[in-house]
């Protein structure tokens, strides 16, 4: 598989390198370890909102640092949790005294990382608090597995409680806001190619020219089943259909929709599954109150696309639209 | 290793020596065994397990002090305390391995480190002991049980063969032998399990079938103390 690389080990390192030239100013990358924070963190008394992962998943969660949303992201080795020793110095770089949200994507290894993390951050005094978001309905809930993984709700968390650390609003208030969030999103995603990681150099999973898996995760996890290509009208179906179903979403509810990129989809498929989507709603008597069309919680190149739904209420609402000023999402600044 | 000495009680009694020959053993098994670790994660995981822990171990190596790697190790390192070089290896960990494996060795070795304490050899029984705190916070770390085809599956058994061994008066050769061995075993039985913890849970039914890969590098490390330690008799990875 052909990549614009030095050396596969280097990647996550020059990249930052990159986001560091490139948003100078108005980011700051610090490199021993790996933690990206807004150019004026820490803001004093506000809430710091923190995130992170594995690297691959562009522009999450780096890309949305900053004014109106994270105030510092930590970013792992590539589909690897960053170490608690990052989310550790992010947490005390950028807490202006108003505690620290950790904002989680549902992974076995992330969970523990930032587990670790705010029991470290709290015998340095610092108050954290932590929320998982697991919106995946691909997988299945319950005892017997990890539990759904985290997967578009994260970026409409990531926004709706920054909008709502910028307001003032406390560290409990923040905390509940990002659950009520995580609670009335759901997602599922189809994959029409693998990713490949620089290290491994070859594809994932292998998929036929003639193939989709429906239900893949954001690391090229296998999904809920194997089934021939389809059309766009009909991957619509099966996702939406899912996700509504799931919560459910019903007749009269307004929602956020989000048609999120694997990476290797052009936006113009977005486009084409978003009508579909729109369609396949408005049969429903669900109203698309909010959208956002594009690729940003990417799984490498993988082509393919999530669906994610948020059920919106007034001050849901209003928290997006609010002002937002990050290199991946901007509007309002 | 000198005569005499509060603590000293045999022949092969676990010191800051030991401990260091055995990271550079478990290190080089790692890197030796990279890829087949890595390949293991593939099928039932997201095929990094090999290179993460080759890269934690490899810190490790890095981290550790110059006069205890070299040839005079021994008489450098006779009287070092235990609990500061596994707190350090435990952190190490935490800090480079990143994923589900950096928490969960580095709890590992974090809560070895605080049972050995200032203690600068460790008897069998005493090892036994400080083995078994170290895979309870494993345990806690990871909220797993025995049978849900993770790390702890080749870990518990090694508690119980330390403590037996212990009990039975084995020297710390002989103990460490068969603490591997029942690793091996409990890493075997890991094949038909369905995996209930980790993103191996994700694929259900499908993850049986396939040998767990944290069992696989818990196999790995308990197999290059027990030659370190003076055992011998090697047992086999797969079969």
């Amino acid at each position: 598989m052909k990549k614009l690389v030095n050396r596969p080990e280097d990647v996550v390192r020059e990249e930052l390198t990159g986001i560091a030239l490139a948003h100078a100013g108005r980011l700051v990358v610090h490199t021993d370890p790996h933690w990206i924070a807004r150019g004026d963190a820490p803001v004093p008394d506000k809430v710091a909102l923190v995130s992170g992962g594995g690297s691959g998943h562009e522009p999450l969660h780096g890309g949305f640092v900053g004014p109106g949303m994270l105030d510092a992201a930590c970013p792992g080795e590539v589909f690897t949790s960053p170490t608690p020793d990052q989310m550790l110095e992010a947490a005390k770089g950028v807490d202006g005294g108003g505690g620290v949200l950790f904002i989680v994507k549902n992974y076995t290894g992330d969970v523990m990382n930032f587990e670790m993390a705010a029991d470290l951050a709290r015998e340095e005094g610092i108050t954290v608090e932590q929320v998982v978001i697991a919106d995946d309905v691909a997988v299945e809930d319950s005892l017997y597995t990890a539990g759904r993984r985290g997967v578009g709700a994260t970026v409409l968390a990531e926004k709706i409680c920054g909008a709502a650390t910028e307001e003032g609003r406390p560290l409990e208030a923040v905390a509940g806001l990002c659950h009520t969030v995580a609670d009335q999103s759901r997602s599922m995603g189809v994959a029409l190619t693998s990713c490949t990681t620089p290290m491994a150099g070859r594809p994932t999973f292998e998929l036929g020219d003639d193939e989709m898996e429906v239900g893949v995760g954001i690391h090229g996890e296998p999904g809920r089943e194997r089934r021939p290509l389809a059309s766009a009208r009909d991957v619509v179906e099966t996702l939406a259909g899912a996700v509504v179903g799931d919560l459910p979403f019903g007749d009269g509810d307004r929602v956020l929709a989000f048609v999120n990129g694997m990476g290797g989809t052009p936006l113009m498929e977005l486009y084409v599954v978003y009508a579909e989507l729109h369609r396949f709603l408005q049969e429903r008597g669900i109203t698309i109150a909010r959208n956002l069309v594009g690729s940003y919680a990417t799984s490498l190149d993988m082509a393919g696309c999530s669906i994610t739904l948020l059920k919106l209420d007034e001050e849901l609402t209003r928290l997006w639209d609010a002002p937002v000023d990050t290199p991946g999402l901007r509007w309002g600044a | 290793m000198s005569a005499g000495g509060a603590g000293r009680t045999s022949e092969g009694a676990v010191d800051a020596a030991a401990v260091t020959a055995w990271l550079r053993e478990f290190a080089a098994d790692v890197a030796a065994r990279r890829d087949e670790l890595t390949e293991l994660d593939a099928a039932i995981g997201d095929a990094d397990h090999g290179v993460n822990m080759d890269r934690g171990m490899q810190a490790v190596m890095s981290k550790l002090p110059a006069a205890a790697i070299g040839a005079d190790a021994r008489a450098a390192s006779e009287e070092a305390p235990l609990g500061p070089l596994l707190k350090t290896v435990g952190m190490t960990l935490v800090s480079t391995v990143g994923g589900a494996a950096g928490p969960l060795y580095g709890t590992l070795f974090l809560e070895m480190g605080k049972a050995a304490g200032d203690r600068a050899a460790l008897t069998t029984a005493e090892w036994a002991e400080v083995v078994a705190a170290g895979v309870a916070g494993v345990q806690r770390r990871g909220k797993a049980e025995a049978g849900d085809k993770t790390m702890v599956d080749a870990l518990l058994p090694v508690v119980g063969a330390l403590r037996a061994a212990a009990q039975g008066g084995a020297e710390t050769s002989a103990a460490a032998r068969a603490a591997a061995n029942a690793a091996a075993q409990g890493m075997r039985a890991t094949v038909p399990l369905v995996a209930r913890k980790g993103r191996a849970s994700y694929l259900g039914e499908r993850s049986a079938g396939h040998q767990d890969p944290g069992a696989t590098s818990s196999w790995l490390l308990l197999e290059a103390a027990a030659r370190v330690l003076g055992g011998g008799g090697a047992t086999t990875g797969t079969d």
